[in-house]
């Protein structure tokens, strides 16, 4: 295998996977196409500083072993952390926890880093919270970067949705 | 238990190949060019080699070029001709969506360089339309080609019908017959050109031969002492044109036996696995080589799917991006129309002469259980 100890470990017996009921915070990232999907749900609560905690955490994701292997650690890294903590959690920190992950892989971690923000992003907003200007600007950059693959790959997405046709193509894709 | 399925990507040198090649490395060691009786020994053999290839494949000797394996084949047959073509202002080519990248790549490069190519389309199994191969002739068309079988879905290919309208509209025929050689009989009467490889035969990696038939016209690509009839230079290698000959020969002899045996291993595998709810077979139902399986499994992914089967010692491959370096799925899934989740999702399972009855019933106790934890992983299942 070409990933270290401690993916496999984590892609084996991945931590925090399921999904939530009544989550306060969604965050959903990545693109079918690509073949990476991740969807991260948070439960905040508020420690005895009155601060702001995640209390639970929990994801699914559709994708290869780097992809489930940083959801369980990000999950890992962000469980129990304030906001502002967990806001903290760059894709570097996953994949140094993860002891690293080989190069065409780092992507996975980027996609994990997205998703926790974006469930923080989510919970912040539907509660009339103040959004920190990097959060803001990240989510903005997300929904950019989903709008512009979907238009890449529309062919592709209209396919997802009208199932089976026969079909066929030149290669390049 | 360790179960290797991946027979597609390559297989295991058979031991009476390596017995064949063993002396060619220390001990009948000659040059087949050198005139003395080291050299004289090893010509020879070489010869030899070459005789019993062409036998098999019914065709002579000088037609039998050994290459340093199928991509070689590939790459020769497609810009040798070309080249030629060139000068009598030919500069169309013809091929399908699923070939092999040896092929696809090959036929891309040519684009650089001036060439027109068409892909063609296949339907859902994966089959080419031979109707479509006819009216995509031009008046400047030099070549078609199209793989005898698929390598990921199995699906076997019209190629002798193409090959005979070929012959009749004085087009060149290509096929890489990789996966086909040994597992389906072959008529090489209207082929002009053939690609194949001694390493998904039980013969040694780096090994091919291109059959380039006499009528053929082609510019070699590696220049140097002129060897193989002048079309491909570079010592002889001995030992890998008598370990190709040697598998190919094996095959052969077995290959009724073996169909028989790997067919019914192959559809218990496939009428097993497609029990399992939201699973689809990739390729062709009866059109399809004897020793290819290949699924989809909705809401999960290929690698994630190939490497918790790996713990279980289940070796397979998937056309999932994940799995390629340029994180695309599989050019040969998209083709036949599946979606791109489907793609991603993709296993193959390639039988071979070593898996036993024994060895199909643990993956099928395995597998069941390996997707179902991956889906309830999904964000996808139960949606």
């Amino acid at each position: 295998m070409i990933y270290g100890e401690k993916v496999r470990e984590h892609f084996l017996k991945p931590h925090n996977m399921g999904k939530m009921e009544h989550p306060d915070g969604v965050g959903k990232v990545g693109n079918i196409v690509c073949g990476d999907v991740m969807w991260l749900y948070i439960k905040v609560g508020k420690n005895s500083k009155g601060q702001r905690i995640i209390s639970d955490i929990k994801w699914q994701t559709f994708g290869c072993a780097a992809a489930i292997a940083t959801s369980s650690a990000v999950t890992d890294l962000a469980k129990g952390k304030t906001l502002e903590e967990a806001l903290e959690i760059s894709n570097k920190k996953v994949v140094d926890s993860l002891g690293g992950l080989p190069p065409v892989k780092i992507h996975c971690s980027v996609l994990a880093e997205d998703a926790l923000g974006e469930a923080i992003y989510d919970y912040l907003k539907k509660n009339n919270l103040r959004i920190p200007k990097k959060l803001q600007e990240r989510h903005e950059k997300i929904i950019a970067d989903i709008k512009e693959i979907e238009e890449r790959y529309k062919e592709f997405l209209q396919r997802e949705e009208t199932s089976g046709k026969k079909q066929s193509r030149e290669p390049g894709f | 238990m360790k179960v290797y399925l991946d027979n597609a990507a390559t297989t295991p040198v058979r031991k009476e190949v390596v017995e064949a090649m063993q002396p060619f490395f220390s001990e009948k060691f000659g040059n087949a060019s050198s005139l003395h009786s080291f050299g004289v020994e090893a010509r020879n053999e070489l010869e030899k080699a070459r005789e019993k290839t062409a036998s098999i494949l019914k065709v002579k000797p000088s037609e039998i070029i050994f290459t340093s394996g199928a991509t070689e084949a590939d790459n020769f047959s497609l810009k040798g001709t070309a080249l030629v073509a060139r000068k009598e202002g030919k500069k169309h080519l013809i091929t399908t969506a699923i070939e092999h990248h040896a092929v696809l790549h090959s036929m891309q490069w040519l684009e650089t360089q001036g060439f027109d190519v068409t892909y063609l389309p296949v339907d859902e199994f994966g089959l080419v339309d031979v109707e479509q191969v006819s009216e995509a002739i031009r008046k400047d068309t030099f070549l078609v080609s199209v793989m005898a079988a698929n390598n990921e879905i199995g699906t076997i290919e019209p190629f002798e019908e193409i090959a005979k309208i070929c012959s009749e509209r004085n087009v060149l025929f290509h096929t890489d017959a990789v996966q086909a050689i040994g597992k389906i009989p072959m008529d090489l009467k209207d082929i002009d050109l053939l690609s194949l490889s001694a390493h998904k035969i039980y013969g040694p990696k780096g090994s091919g031969v291109l059959v380039v038939k006499e009528n053929v016209q082609i510019e070699p690509l590696i220049h140097g002492g002129g060897h193989e009839f002048g079309k491909r230079s570079g010592t002889e290698n001995v030992a890998s044109a008598v370990g190709l000959a040697k598998a190919l020969e094996l095959a052969e002899k077995e290959r009724e036996s073996e169909a028989k045996r790997q067919t019914a291993l192959r559809d218990k595998l496939i009428d097993g696995v497609l029990q399992i709810p939201n699973t689809r077979l990739n390729g062709h139902p009866t059109k399809r080589l004897f020793n290819n399986a290949n699924f989809s499994f909705s809401f999960i992914e290929g690698e994630s799917l190939i490497l918790r089967l790996n713990e279980k010692g289940i070796a397979a491959s998937t056309g999932s991006a994940c799995s390629s370096p340029n994180l695309k799925p599989s050019h040969v899934l998209l083709a036949l129309g599946l979606k791109p989740s489907e793609a991603h999702g993709s296993l193959r399972l390639s039988l071979g002469r070593n898996n036993t009855e024994e060895e199909i019933d643990y993956v099928l106790e395995v597998l069941p259980l390996v997707v179902e934890s991956l889906r309830k992983i999904s964000p996808f299942a139960g949606q």
